[in-house]
């Protein structure tokens, strides 16, 4: 998918550059759909599947917030406040009965839930496609910077994605809740000896990662316009790549895994009809998705736990 | 050893009558079924062939895969290429490079094993570097071995047909048994019988011989080798058994179930294409075979039905279906049938969390246990 074409007749430098902003900015996206995926794999063991859908199903009650007329950052601030009490119910009534079954079972649980959401979203808002504005996160203008064009609205995603990286940080590093929740998440039963409450603990795990979702997908409406319910299933998919890529553990791989995996391949999509040219044998421009999986996979084989993860050593 | 007790016998004697059970009422269910209905036991039975399969590399051998149906793909393209053959696809106005062995056209039955061989051998393939990947990393590969192979299978348009894939029908003399005119000749009994009951007993048999042939793997070495790498990889290093060599087995053998599945697909629907394998297949034979019940063959045959029954079922359940009328319109409208699928697949769960084999085993324990 291409941005708004941010090709000038520049140098090529210059261009590269722009590319490179864009593909940062679809980049956050993805980063923050998979720090929501380590989130909640960290608290739980449990990979989400439904993350995406969850927050495709955010992105539309954002949309019907601003149908009924509020301005778009009171729409926004509402949608986070609407998934993370989502996610804390779903978490609650949904995944705990099934706490203790086997991991591939709560698995398909989660797609159960993806299948939900989708089809809840196709059913309470019809596949109809749609678009945001004219309420839109920041404006359409784009600046120039000695000839490289960047659009506001690609800095703003790459902005707000960095504060709530950083403002996430900070929760779980300084405040005694975030203390709590990484308590529960490592030590489950010695938390509980405490006083930490571990079930709601897990539960506000999943309320912050919806919000996390709900942001990706309000950002994704915004960026990757239209609106409609299958828009978020190739974000998940790079979500996967950039969390595992990071090590399915670590924030801060998913972090910089997306923001790689966004750059990379916008420069693949870029530079796809040049490669040909040059006499690559297959057009890339279409195969950006298994790009990014063989992109992954020849890392992990190189490195099974991910560029940041741990190599952990397995107890008989 | 020691004389088995009486509870070990009579757990035996129960399981035995089971098996019989099920190998006669499939062996006559036809008889009491319409000609619509055998054709669809027939697509049960091969969803139970790929989840025989799926449940020895997920369920046996604890390595999970999303790609599964990436081999159902290959075995069903394998069968059909060799179905239809050069004459065949001439017919189709296709043109495959000389050097793949196409071949003049074959019966339809011989291209399963083929179909199976391939697959198999693919399967292994993959399984070598899988060696390297275990659980949300294993599933994240695979997984992009099932988005990647129906873009693959669409690109070569000389050899696959492209996004029309390949049509069987028409291109074939009777190379595709029965499908012209509708009617099988048996030698044997002296019969005919018509092409969907046909197909029927064509999967069936296939299924019980890969039940068979599974159920001989799992007793042996094999199984007790791929039970103990699925326990505890270290333990089973540990005592020598050789993790490379079980788990590429594994999942060669599992491809091969789906390869034949595949092409047992591929000679019911008489057409392949890329859309018939979806991403969502692959998905499908996971929750099928964790809804059978994994590390059991017992329960395989409910994960089948499940797999088949539920979509066809919320179909009819708004297109015919006997509710009042608010429910009925809102049962019809896009997007709910997705719901009701997911919501039945978490209540089932919630029910059987360890599949339908787990609630059997609790069912019948009072006469399998020990006291």
């Amino acid at each position: 998918m291409r941005l708004c074409d941010g090709r000038t007749s520049g140098t090529s430098v210059a261009e590269l550059l722009q590319q490179v902003v864009i593909g940062l900015s679809s980049g956050a996206i993805y980063a923050l759909l998979a720090l929501a995926l380590v989130l909640i794999h960290r608290a739980t063991g449990v990979v989400n599947f439904a993350q995406g859908e969850m927050a495709m199903f955010s992105a539309y009650v954002a949309w019907q917030l601003v149908q009924w007329g509020s301005p778009y950052w009171v729409a926004f601030g509402g949608t986070l406040v609407l998934s993370f009490a989502g996610g804390l119910l779903l978490q609650r009534v949904v995944m705990r009965p099934v706490e203790n079954a086997p991991v591939l079972t709560i698995v398909i649980v989660t797609l159960g839930l993806l299948l939900v959401f989708n089809g809840l979203a196709t059913w309470l808002w019809s596949g109809e496609v749609r678009t945001f504005p004219p309420n839109r996160p920041f404006p359409t203008r784009t600046f120039d910077i000695g000839g490289v064009v960047i659009n506001v609205q690609d800095l703003g995603i790459i902005a707000v994605t960095l504060f709530l990286v950083a403002g996430l940080w900070a929760f779980f590093r300084f405040t005694k809740a975030g203390l709590a929740l990484r308590a529960a998440a490592l030590y489950p039963e010695s938390s509980r000896l405490v006083g930490i409450r571990v079930g709601w603990m897990l539960g506000v795990g999943w309320g912050l990662a919806a919000a996390l979702g709900a942001v990706s997908g309000m950002f994704t409406a915004a960026a990757f316009p239209p609106l409609e319910p299958t828009m978020m299933q190739a974000v998940l998919i790079y979500a996967f790549a950039a969390a595992v890529f990071g090590g399915i553990d670590s924030p801060l791989g998913a972090v910089v895994g997306g923001l790689t995996l966004g750059v990379l391949l916008n420069l693949v999509g870029t530079y796809a009809d040049d490669l040909q040219d040059l006499g690559f044998p297959v057009d890339l421009e279409g195969l950006r998705l298994p790009v990014a999986f063989v992109f992954i996979l020849v890392l992990l084989v190189a490195r099974p736990q991910g560029l940041f993860g741990r190599a952990s050593a397995r107890r008989v | 050893m020691s004389r088995p007790s009486n509870s070990l016998l009579l757990g035996r004697g129960v399981r035995l009558a089971g098996v019989a059970a099920f190998v006669v009422g499939v062996a006559i269910l036809p008889r009491f079924l319409s000609d619509f209905r055998a054709s669809e036991f027939a697509r049960v039975g091969i969803f139970f062939i790929a989840l025989i399969g799926l449940n020895i590399l997920t369920g046996y051998t604890g390595q999970i895969s999303l790609g599964h149906g990436a081999f159902m793909a290959l075995g069903g393209y394998t069968s059909a290429l060799l179905i239809a053959g050069r004459p065949g696809l001439e017919l189709a106005q296709l043109d495959p490079p000389d050097w793949i062995p196409v071949g003049n056209g074959m019966k339809d039955i011989w291209t399963i094993p083929i179909a199976a061989f391939v697959a198999g051998l693919f399967g292994f393939l993959v399984g070598l570097p899988a060696l390297r990947l275990r659980g949300l990393y294993l599933a994240l590969a695979t997984f992009a071995l099932a988005v990647s192979l129906p873009i693959v299978l669409r690109e070569p348009e000389e050899l696959t047909g492209g996004t029309n894939g390949l049509n069987l029908f028409g291109t074939t003399d009777d190379r595709l048994t029965g499908a012209l005119d509708n009617a099988v000749h048996i030698p044997v009994l002296d019969r005919d019988i018509t092409f969907n009951d046909w197909t029927y007993y064509l999967v069936w048999t296939t299924a019980l011989i890969g039940l068979a042939i599974a159920w001989f793997v799992l007793r042996g070495r094999s199984g007790r080798a791929f039970k103990a790498i699925r326990d505890s990889e270290v333990a089973a290093a540990s005592s020598g058994v050789s993790l490379a060599s079980y788990k590429t087995l594994a999942f060669g053998i599992s491809a091969a179930y789906a390869g034949a599945a595949g092409a047992l697909f591929a000679i019911v629907s008489t057409i392949v294409s890329p859309g018939s394998f979806p991403v969502f297949l692959s998905i499908q034979l996971l929750i099928g075979v964790v809804i059978a019940g994994l590390g059991s063959l017992g329960g395989l045959v409910f994960g089948a039905l499940f797999l088949y029954y539920l979509p066809v079922g919320i179909q009819e359940l708004s297109e015919v279906g006997r509710l009042p009328d608010g429910l009925q319109d809102a049962a019809k409208s896009p997007g709910m049938p997705s719901v009701i699928y997911g919501v039945v697949l978490i209540l089932v769960l919630f029910v059987l969390p360890r599949g339908a084999a787990g609630f059997l085993r609790r069912l019948l324990s009072p006469l399998t246990n020990r006291l």
